[in-house]
């Protein structure tokens, strides 16, 4: 018996056995919310979906620079130092929160249970973001960047962005405040959590940096603080959300233990947004900022391991749906790198850890692992989960999305790995005083190749999803009814 | 409903917990940070840091090629790296260090050295020794634009982007100009012709060649004993 039906209410969606009429109700209902749902969420990923093509091309780009610095180095708008902030931007503005709120906005609606009145709101605001966004990363690529890490884009453009969440964010709202389903699941819980920091963090993080009374390091402190709301509070919470779904959803058993998501979710809603100081580690700012940051980390410990017991026993005796459905293969990937990503976070944000791996391409190892295999993964597995829902047909080739599985996973995960290594090496090097620079540069430079190589993986598999996707926008698949699956279920591969 | 009570209140809490800790309380602490100056019989001297306007314009340079991507601007103190020993400080950096600088340049990235400092005469990228195999090169506004324009023609296996758009190619009219680069090999001009730094490439180098952070303070521990004594 697990702890979710001892709960006091027990937690409403994965699968409530219901009898033979009032199932048929309930798969009116949801086709009916689904239904309303499917104009902006499509439209959500499929803006998304453009931005992750865009930041591939940037990421790579950036990356060939890494180990040739002279390609496209002659023209002012390609140089490093602009496409490198044009692709943090493109990934995390862009792909990342555009999916993510597609995500959210389709999970709010079924879960709540409420219908989206007036779509054309939630599509006006995607517009205006991307408006936003486009004339910022513009902005980036000519020269015109606020210079502060984390906050590039103008303030002018951010208006526009934060304008344009704001209707997606008021739409969010009133699915939670018209909700239908008495008490919120798990991952309302998360949605609420995200819709609300995401806001706020970035009207007060730009609103700070344009202060003329806020200046010298506290400005840092103010770009440490927005990305590491974004990343861990924000990107994290949707992420999370939606595997608190799928992977129940998907191998058809209730979330483990209420409890232990009750405790994981406070534990991180109390304490990641403490520790944005981590980032400035070493640096000009007061001691006790940092400690304070390092300290909140540690207490995340209580989130890490509550959080992927939670989904590892909810999986328990269902591995082998990993094989069978793309959903769970790609959710469950990234369920596996957020424990990953919390483990190596801890370490690295202890002085002794961070002394070493500061200043090195470490630091971007650890932010990939959060935002790409894992936040990308469950959102991939959500896409796929959703899409067919909303465009009436299944995917068409389980070979393209193993191909998919293959660029993003291995790519991916290599690119991480190649990363995290070539910052450990770089960073021994670089702490090592008999090192000169000039061989700190050759420990990185072996890795960088290898690292292009894994941008290419990557950049395939984002091809293939992107034509995969416009086929079920075109409504070329397999006709709707049975999830296209790798391989028939009970049927074992070994 | 208790429990969504429950569930704003806590987000919102935590919010305001979280803005108060890493933006109000660093912000009280640290936004009325002035200069330090030597006060003697009434006298002002020994003002810094001081702000310097003219700097601007190079600083726009710096900010809008990114060099933050790669360059920090932050000296970490001896248990904290290599930073000191290696020549890019005599002392750590603290946030008195950063008032007049609007987004100041920190960095998260090291692919290139650390330039807090660079402008400094004492400033080198190798450790301390006497070995002349180790012997810095004179970073003089030439040196800087060389390096700006042809990266590895200076340093070998450097990993730096050339920025040959802030220069330009022109035809050599009667005389040499006075600051054509001295270009060798592959990365000369044709003959007839010279490069020259573009206004913003200038600029630049002046920018880098004034930074500095090297005066003592009072806070940092062992910078300047006899300065940090009043």
């Amino acid at each position: 018996m697990t702890a979710a039906a001892l709960a006091p209410s027990p937690t409403p969606t994965p699968q409530a056995p219901a009898a033979p009429s009032a199932a048929h109700a309930q798969a009116v209902e949801r086709a009916a919310i689904d239904a309303s749902t499917s104009g902006p969420v499509l439209f959500f990923f499929g803006n998304g979906l453009l931005w992750l093509l865009l930041a591939t091309v940037l990421g790579f780009i950036s990356s060939i620079q890494l180990h040739s610095p002279g390609f496209l180095a002659d023209i002012p708008f390609l140089t490093y130092g602009r496409i490198l902030p044009a692709f943090t931007n493109a990934l995390g503005y862009g792909w990342a929160t555009l999916s993510g709120m597609g995500v959210a906005i389709w999970l709010l609606a079924r879960l709540c249970r409420v219908q989206i009145k007036w779509p054309g709101v939630l599509i006006t605001g995607a517009i205006f973001w991307q408006i936003g966004l486009t004339i910022g990363i513009v902005q980036i690529l000519a020269g015109k960047s606020t210079g502060v890490e984390g906050l590039e884009i103008p303030g002018s453009s951010a208006v526009l962005m934060l304008l344009g969440y704001a209707l997606v964010g008021l739409w969010g709202a009133l699915l939670f405040g018209y909700r239908r389903q008495g008490t919120a699941y798990i991952s309302v819980w998360y949605l609420v959590a995200a819709m609300f920091w995401f806001p706020w963090t970035f009207a007060l993080a730009h609103i700070s940096v344009a202060m003329p009374s806020v200046q010298g390091v506290v400005q840092n402190l103010v770009g440490a603080w927005a990305v590491q709301n974004f990343l861990n509070i924000f990107i994290t919470s949707i992420g999370l959300a939606a595997a608190y779904y799928l992977i129940p959803k998907v191998i058809n058993r209730p979330v483990h233990s209420y409890n232990l998501a009750s405790t994981g979710f406070w534990s991180f809603i109390l304490f990641t947004g403490l520790t944005g100081a981590v980032r400035l580690s070493g640096g000009p700012v007061p001691v006790w900022i940092v400690t304070l940051s390092i300290a909140a980390t540690i207490l995340l410990i209580v989130q890490l391991v509550t959080v992927s017991a939670n989904l590892l026993l909810t999986m328990r005796g269902q591995y082998h749906m990993v094989y069978h459905s793309p959903t769970i293969r790609f959710t469950f990937f990234g369920a596996i790198a957020f424990s990953l990503a919390g483990v190596t976070g801890l370490f690295s944000s202890l002085r002794s850890v961070d002394r070493v791996l500061h200043f090195t391409h470490f630091q971007s190892a650890q932010s990939y692992l959060l935002l790409y295999a894992f936040f990308s993964m469950v959102m991939f597995g959500a896409i796929y989960y959703i899409l067919p829902r909303l465009v009436g047909c299944e995917w068409l080739s389980s070979s393209m999305i193993s191909l998919h599985f293959w660029g993003a996973a291995y790519g991916g995960g290599m690119l991480i790995a190649i990363l995290g290594i070539a910052g450990i090496a770089y960073g021994s090097a670089l702490a090592d005083p008999e090192t000169l620079f000039s061989q700190v540069i050759d420990a990185g430079a072996v890795y960088y190749i290898a690292a292009s190589i894994a941008w290419g993986m990557i950049l395939i598999g984002h091809l293939v999803f992107a034509l995969h996707f416009l086929l079920m926008l075109l409504r070329i698949g397999q006709p709707g009814g049975e999830p296209t699956l790798f391989a028939p279920i009970g049927e074992e591969k070994h | 409903m208790n429990r969504s009570l429950t569930l704003f209140a806590g987000i919102i809490g935590s919010f305001a917990f979280s803005c108060y800790a890493l933006l109000i309380v660093p912000q009280r602490q640290l936004g009325g940070l002035q200069p330090q100056f030597t006060e003697d019989e009434g006298k002002i001297t020994d003002i810094y840091p001081v702000k310097n306007e003219g700097l601007e314009a190079g600083r726009a340079v710096y900010k809008s090629e990114g060099c933050v991507y790669c360059h920090s601007q932050q000296i970490r103190d001896e248990q904290n790296g290599t930073d000191i020993f290696r020549g890019w400080g005599v002392r750590r950096t603290v946030a008195r260090d950063y008032i007049f600088e609007k987004a100041p340049f920190l960095g998260s990235m090291r692919l290139g050295p650390d330039l807090a400092n660079v402008g400094s005469p004492e400033w080198r990228n190798e450790p301390k020794d006497e070995d002349p195999k180790y012997k810095p090169a004179k970073r003089d506004a030439a040196w800087h634009l060389l390096h700006l324009y042809a990266p590895q023609t200076v340093i070998k296996n450097s990993n730096m982007p050339p920025y040959r758009y802030l220069f330009e190619t022109r035809k050599i009219v009667s005389q040499p100009s006075a600051d054509a680069l001295a270009l060798t090999g592959k990365d000369a001009p044709k003959p007839g012709y010279e490069v020259v730094p573009k206004a913003e490439a200038k600029v630049l180098v002046g920018y880098l060649m004034s930074l500095n952070k090297s005066h003592p303070l009072k806070e940092v521990k062992g910078s300047a004993p006899e300065v940090a004594a009043k």
